[in-house]
């Protein structure tokens, strides 16, 4: 993009003002090289964003932006039920409530290296990944609504999971006003054998090392120690999510132009919060999100059951679980005045600062851990919520490094064998069924992960607290 | 130099940021949708698929742009709950409703190696158009 279309505010603030049928500003948080790597139609779904019923404040773009559905992936935007906002199933995109969690070792990779190649290959057969993979897992109609209402702590209840592990995952593991009734009999049978599998696409399971501490105070209250080893798991609601997302984004397609909200583009499918049509798309939604958290508490357990078959002293401590794809209820203070709002969040990770109340004891000092996710064989960082970052971005910051090529680009450059083959001499084992899939996901098709990381940093959303590098990565 | 005209019934993928697009082209519109079909297998995999099993859809919309999403989104379901992949189809429209045939088998691991797993058809870059010599083209992308 360039950055003339911009009013440059500072370093890291970029403003569109309000023209047309916008409501609000767009407001765009990266440094110049990343707004001119950006893709133009970053700037029109902003833009496109901003002029949706009940808006608050501006439609917010996060450093890793790139063209999505609707909604730019790396899009903030918060509406106001009292002034006929809206909720958009395009702005919380199709899987529902994708997330990152990190867990703990306590081993060091001296510990690792030897048994590496072994659990490389035991976390391949043990984490279902990929097109056609099956779950140990299958849910009858009862169950099936007693996870949709539960989330983790229903995988808990059910011996997938810790009770520990409840207070830090957002939510406390149960998001609540899940409404299992409003999700389909198509959503749930696509489900049905999914619970505890990895998904494809840029989803995945790895073990990596922390490689450099950035804040010694926050990464030692985080559990953070240079050279030891944390497991990282990336996926959200599976099948079910997809099915919801798909089959709400076609009714309000069809039910906008009957409820009088003229859609600029139809992937921004919506529906006033207080409708039928926008009760039930929440319902359903919360649904899906315990669903992603029921699954990642699953395969946090399965990473578990692994760790002791080769470490049987090894203590695997839940750090975080954060989720980048939702739409949630929260309190922020606009223009002096304290307002629930609908806060929606396309690629973009909740940043709570220092002192939250929904934050665990050993967190509500430093602040939430913010778990941005790196692609195959590249870094990933730690990064820990900032009290400004409520101004800025109604608490919100990146979520990982966004593409920088298409898939089919990435298959024309790259092969997948070769990829393995270079990671692995590198000391990064990759485990998937697809060398193609391999090569769709290849590190150079990503953005510099921590160029997006350093400008939201800059930019006040969150502040850098760790480095994490690959050793191990399974991929869907 | 080949200067044969490209078949009728044809596909492709196209370039999107984080996900793909698939186009189909036919002489009629049903066989656009089928090729469509068809691309959309390839997303997934390059490897042949045995028409081992036929599985019947049938999908309704207002207009054909959504009725190509409704299509692709029902293929898309019966390759996740089945757990297959198709490699023939056939279409049947009547208007606002689709009718639909897929053949396929279950996905082999090894033998199919499958790259990745459609989430669902999108909006974005939905255009179904009748072309210049009369056959049609449909297209879309897929989130991945």
């Amino acid at each position: 993009m360039d950055p003339a279309r911009f009013c440059r505010i500072d370093a890291t603030t970029w403003r569109v003002e309000p023209t047309g049928a916008m409501r609000v500003p767009a407001v765009i948080y990266a440094d110049e090289p990343l707004i001119r790597a950006m893709d133009d139609k970053v700037y029109e779904q902003a833009v496109n964003v901003a002029t949706l019923p009940g808006i608050v404040g501006a439609s917010y773009v996060m450093p890793d932006a790139h063209w999505g559905y609707g909604f730019p992936i790396g899009g903030v935007a918060a509406f106001d039920a009292d002034e006929g906002g809206v909720v958009s199933a395009g702005g919380v995109g199709f899987d529902i409530s994708c997330g990152v969690r990190t867990m703990i070792t306590g081993l060091t990779l001296v510990d690792i290296r030897p048994v590496q190649r072994d659990l490389a290959d035991s976390f391949y057969r043990q984490i279902p990944a990929g097109v056609g993979s099956v779950g140990a897992i299958a849910l009858d109609a009862p169950e099936m609504d007693a996870m949709l209402r539960g989330g983790a702590r229903w995988a808990v209840e059910r011996g997938w999971g810790e009770e520990r592990d409840l207070e830090r995952i957002e939510e406390q593991g149960t998001m609540a006003g899940a409404r299992p009734e409003c999700v389909s009999h198509r959503a749930k049978e696509r489900q049905r054998r999914e619970m505890g599998t990895l998904g494809s696409g840029n989803h995945y399971l790895e073990i990596q090392v922390v490689d450099e501490i950035y804040d010694a105070a926050v990464a030692s209250a985080f559990g953070l120690v240079k050279e030891e080893a944390v497991v990282t798991i990336h996926c959200g609601s599976r099948g079910l999510g997809h099915q919801i997302g798909t089959e709400f984004l076609k009714e309000m397609v069809i039910a906008a132009g009957a409820a009088g909200i003229q859609l600029p583009d139809r992937e921004l499918a919506c529906a006033r919060i207080r409708s039928e049509i926008g009760e039930r798309y929440l319902g359903a939604m919360r649904s899906a999100i315990n669903c992603a958290l029921a699954n990642r508490e699953i395969l946090g357990h399965f990473a578990r059951r692994v760790f002791h078959h080769f470490f049987p002293r090894a203590d695997l401590r839940l750090m975080f679980d954060v989720s980048h794809n939702t739409c949630k209820v929260e309190p922020h203070v606009v223009d002096g005045r304290r307002r629930e709002l609908f806060v929606h969040r396309k690629g973009a990770t909740r940043a709570f600062g220092p002192g939250h109340p929904s934050l665990p004891d050993a967190l509500r000092e430093v602040g939430q851990p913010v778990l941005i996710g790196g692609s195959m064989g590249t870094a990933s960082f730690v990064l820990v919520g900032q009290a400004e970052s409520e101004a800025k971005a109604f608490s919100s910051a990146c979520h990982g490094a966004g593409r920088a090529m298409s898939r089919h680009a990435a298959l024309k450059q790259w092969s997948g064998r070769r990829i393995i083959d270079d990671l692995a001499a590198e000391g990064i084992l990759i485990r998937s069924p697809s060398t193609r899939g391999v090569a769709e996901e290849a590190p150079g098709a990503y953005k510099d992960v921590a160029a997006v990381v350093a400008a939201a940093d800059q930019a006040g959303l969150a502040r850098r607290v760790a480095r994490l590098r690959p050793v191990l990565c399974i991929k869907g | 130099m080949n200067d044969a005209p490209l078949p009728k019934a044809r596909w492709e993928h196209f370039p999107h940021e984080a996900d793909v697009g698939v186009r189909g082209w036919g002489a009629t519109l049903a066989e656009a949708f089928e090729q469509a079909a068809l691309a959309l297998t390839a997303v997934v995999t390059d490897a042949a698929i045995a028409p081992a099993r036929a599985v019947e859809v049938t999908c309704g919309a207002p207009d054909r742009e959504l009725l190509l999403v409704e299509w692709l989104n029902a293929i898309i379901y019966e390759m996740a709950v089945r757990r297959m992949l198709f490699g023939r189809f056939e279409v049947r429209i009547d208007g606002a409703r689709l009718d639909g045939r897929l053949w396929g088998e279950a996905v082999d691991v090894g033998r199919h190696a499958p790259a990745c797993e459609p989430k669902g058809a999108t909006y974005t870059a939905l255009k179904v158009a009748q072309v210049a010599d009369g056959a049609w083209s449909a297209a879309c992308v897929v989130d991945v």
